[in-house]
């Protein structure tokens, strides 16, 4: 069972740092998290894109499998490559249900003696029944001991490896563990933003040091949960329980370039994963709709939910906005919903505003390019 | 100066009340973002929603304080919302006439709209 909303949040383990940097804090995922700080969402989301952010996501899963074929198993809940996934390096993954839709997205770390998932804190509970259902002898263990940080930005290599220098050889998506005053630190060269910059997986005990650490460099700042979907928004990054549900297939949602030659049809894995036969269909005669950004033309921000017409006349939807807001790199309102395929790039539909049609451009995806140091 | 209790500040000059938000409401929303205006001309009655407030993170509103008619909006806020954050008691969002001024005297004081807000 997920964890019951209607319970008091359950507090993570940097709660106590957060009061003391001013956190407004939330309830999400079962957990109190800081959703901004006193600096407000619009200056910490410029902040990370110009220096560097530090974000507790803690309340995100982090799953470990281990023995021999994890991978393999893997392979049949999620139309990827794990089996050849180099230890040191994480790839971005789906979990599909029968159907081809998306129950999660998640990335999958090897490091070597097992393998290190990160799922949503939403969707946690959920992914544990799928895998231990589907990977019954690598004995899936959600981890509580842990917490999860992510610094972002520009200046994250820098802040990071003052505190841990060896990051600063790692590229984008390598996985690496490293020490730090005796911690575990389990590190990849990752994360939801569009920045450079790192997560890492710590013990619960090193967690406050660790960050109060890295709070001490110059450029780094704490982070709340809203400047980081204003940043993942501009990135052109889905997120799951708006833009990835159940209803919605890896290839309509623009993630087909996670799913590999090698499991496509004609490949050595071919196929052989949850709802197999209608992705593979999609990726050979496409999909009905496809995931899009869409760019108001006004300053009106068009929210989830948003129902798109063709034009002001037209009384049934063609596609609704998953998710949108103000973009403060933009500077301007961005969204990203579904649109029938074949819907160009340039565009015009309405958007139903409170009653009103404006105008929006469907564009392509991302508003902001990743600087990613490959 | 006269409070609600939905944070909004009203100051009248005779029977035309200016009316914004508190600085309490302006930090809640955070970034305001948008802002859209009522029509001047238009008769609103007490409770109606006349002003869409948009923040980073979400969409709020103002309603009509008080029954009456819009006689004037800030324009200068539908080209720069973030004056809303710089200075909430400088940034106006309409003025109205109104058929109620009595009901101005059943609203807060700044004393009871502090202890309003836990202050």
């Amino acid at each position: 069972m997920s964890q019951d909303a209607t319970h008091d949040p359950i507090p993570l383990p940097l709660a106590a740092l957060h009061a003391e940097l001013g956190a407004r804090m939330v309830p999400f995922a079962g957990h109190a998290m800081p959703v901004q700080y006193p600096m407000g969402v619009m200056a910490e989301h410029v902040h990370t894109r110009t220096h560097a952010g530090l974000f507790d996501v803690s309340h995100m899963g982090q799953v470990v499998l281990e023995g021999d074929g994890a991978a393999a198993a893997l392979e049949r809940l999620a139309p990827m490559n794990a089996v050849d996934l180099p230890a040191g390096r994480q790839r971005y993954g789906v979990l599909l249900n029968d159907r081809g839709g998306i129950l999660d997205d998640l990335m999958v770390a090897n490091h070597g003696e097992r393998l290190v998932l990160v799922v949503n804190g939403a969707t946690k509970h959920v992914d544990m029944d799928v895998l231990r259902a589907g990977l019954p002898d690598h004995a899936p263990r959600l981890l509580k001991d842990r917490a999860l940080l992510a610094l972002q930005g520009p200046a994250a290599e820098d802040a990071l490896a003052t505190v841990v220098p060896a990051v600063a050889s790692m590229r984008f998506m390598d996985a690496a563990s490293n020490d730090w005053q005796g911690a575990d630190l389990w590190i990849s060269r990752s994360g939801y933003t569009g920045e450079d910059g790192f997560e890492v997986s710590l013990p619960v005990d090193a967690a406050e040091p660790f960050a109060r650490a890295l709070l001490a460099h110059d450029a780094v700042a704490p982070i709340g949960l809203g400047a980081r979907d204003s940043l993942r928004l501009e990135a052109g990054m889905p997120l799951y329980g708006q833009d990835l549900t159940p209803e919605v297939t890896p290839v309509e949602a623009g993630l087909a370039w996670s799913i590999p030659k090698v499991r496509r049809e004609g490949g050595a894995r071919e196929g052989g994963f949850a709802g197999a036969e209608r992705i593979l269909g999609e990726l050979t005669d496409g999909p009905s709709r496809i995931r899009v950004g869409l760019a108001p033309r006004g300053r009106a921000p068009m929210r989830a939910g948003t129902m798109l017409y063709a034009d002001g006349a037209a009384t049934a939807p063609l596609g609704t906005v998953t998710s949108g807001g103000f973009g403060p790199t933009v500077g301007a309102p961005v969204a990203m919903g579904y649109v029938p395929a074949g819907t160009a790039a340039g565009t015009v539909l309405m958007g139903d505003v409170r009653g009103r049609r404006l105008p929006v451009a469907v564009t392509d995806l991302p508003f902001h390019t990743p600087r990613y140091k490959r | 100066m006269k409070y609600t209790e939905d944070h909004e500040w009203l100051d009248a000059d005779d029977n035309l009340v200016t009316v914004g938000i508190t600085e309490y409401a302006a930090k809640q929303l955070g970034d305001v973002v948008f802002v859209e205006l009522p029509e001047v001309g238009r008769e609103v009655v007490k409770g109606e929603e006349i002003v869409v407030i948009e923040s980073v993170k979400a969409a709020s509103d103002i309603t009509a304080p008080l029954d009456g008619e819009i006689a004037e909006v800030n324009e200068a806020l539908a080209d720069n919302p973030g004056l809303v954050n710089e200075d909430p008691e400088a940034a106006w969002f309409f003025k109205m006439t109104t058929t109620t001024p009595e009901e101005m005297d059943d609203l807060m004081d700044e004393d009871a709209y502090n202890e309003h807000i836990g202050e």
